[in-house]
């Protein structure tokens, strides 16, 4: 693609733009994060609605995994502020690209879709964040993921079961996606990932152990290997958060 | 009515996490501890969910397998969200067909 037409666009139809892969992704998972809303009892207007409000592939999966075991709304409260606690860090890095004069309003509204994906787009764009780019892409990628969320309700039971197998796993997929590339150049980082996987896998294990819930082994795990990583592997001073 | 609430309250708590660093915190975060341990957070909580829950997502607990050594390749590889998932599900729709 050209770049000269590319900064001919507005702002708006670029993010429109980029937004349209980001979108289709998100469709595509959105669906097996609908079998999982399915499952734990939400209509395809609860799903599409919590997918508008929320835009979270983890901490969506988390809330109807802890919807669908009768959780505590504290417990809820607890495990979406755990399983979303990245968007706090990406939020951090975004403040620093904001334009000190930039209005409040644009903030609250960009602020909305920080997920992954936008946040790397948005990133990846030179000079001081444009809402207008965010706005664009929001305007495809929102959609898709809670149009996606309702299907994913309503349709979920009409595929056969071995799609529904197949998808299932579209979810942890798009975790690997996040976690396994970082990983691959932090030792730290690997590490952390290798003792999520053993330590929860012990925790579902061990008799003991096995009792305590999913959301909880979540919290209870994150606090303590992150802490111990921090103190072990410090990130450095320079580096940004 | 209860859906509607665990949804608000999870809506809250995301969109606190997201706008209050673009509002309220406009400089970097001084704490060392704090900024390494929010680093880590997000690899830890994202490997707790995906193992073994992988595993036991499939039908058969062997492609669940398969997706996660698929999936990790995938990823190794710098394969994007998309490439990774779509090859997670093609491994178990295939593995299956073949085991049934």
């Amino acid at each position: 693609m050209p770049k000269e037409r590319k900064e001919n666009l507005s702002p708006f139809v670029q993010g429109l733009r980029d937004g349209i892969p980001i979108a289709l992704g998100y469709f595509a998972v959105a669906f097996s994060l609908g079998i999982a809303a399915r499952n734990a009892g939400l209509t395809p207007f609860q799903g599409f609605w919590a997918s508008v409000l929320c835009v979270a592939s983890a901490g969506e999966y988390a809330l109807f995994t802890l919807m669908g075991a009768g959780a505590t709304f504290l417990e809820v409260a607890l495990v979406t502020l755990i399983t979303n606690a990245r968007y706090f860090l990406m939020s951090c890095a975004l403040s620093q690209k904001i334009d000190p004069g930039m209005k409040n309003v644009h903030r609250f509204l960009v602020g909305a879709a920080v997920t992954d994906e936008i946040f790397g787009i948005t990133i990846a764009r030179p000079g001081w964040l444009d809402p207008r780019y965010n706005y664009g892409a929001m305007a495809v990628s929102v959609p898709g993921w809670a149009i996606g969320t309702a299907l994913g309700i309503m349709m979920g039971n009409l595929l056969p079961g071995r799609a529904v197998s197949a998808l299932s796993v579209a979810l942890y997929g798009m975790f690997l996606a996040i976690i396994i590339p970082p990983a691959k150049k932090d030792r730290a980082i690997a590490l952390c990932v290798a003792a999520g996987f053993l330590f929860n896998w012990l925790f579902g294990a061990l008799p003991a152990l096995a009792t305590l819930s999913a959301g909880t082994r979540t919290i209870l795990l994150t606090v303590t290997l992150s802490s111990a990583a921090a103190l072990l592997f410090p990130v450095k001073e320079a580096e940004d958060a | 009515m209860r859906n509607w609430t665990y949804i608000l309250i999870a809506f809250a708590v995301i969109y606190a996490v997201r706008v209050l660093p673009l509002t309220l915190i406009r400089k970097p975060i001084r704490s060392r501890f704090l900024r390494s341990f929010l680093h880590y957070v997000p690899y830890v909580t994202l490997a707790v969910m995906t193992f073994p829950a992988i595993v036991q997502a499939t039908d058969s607990p062997l492609a669940g397998v398969a997706a996660l050594a698929v999936g990790m390749a995938a990823a190794f590889f710098n394969g994007s969200l998309i490439t990774v998932a779509a090859a997670c599900c093609a491994v178990v729709f295939i593995l299956e067909m073949i085991i049934k």
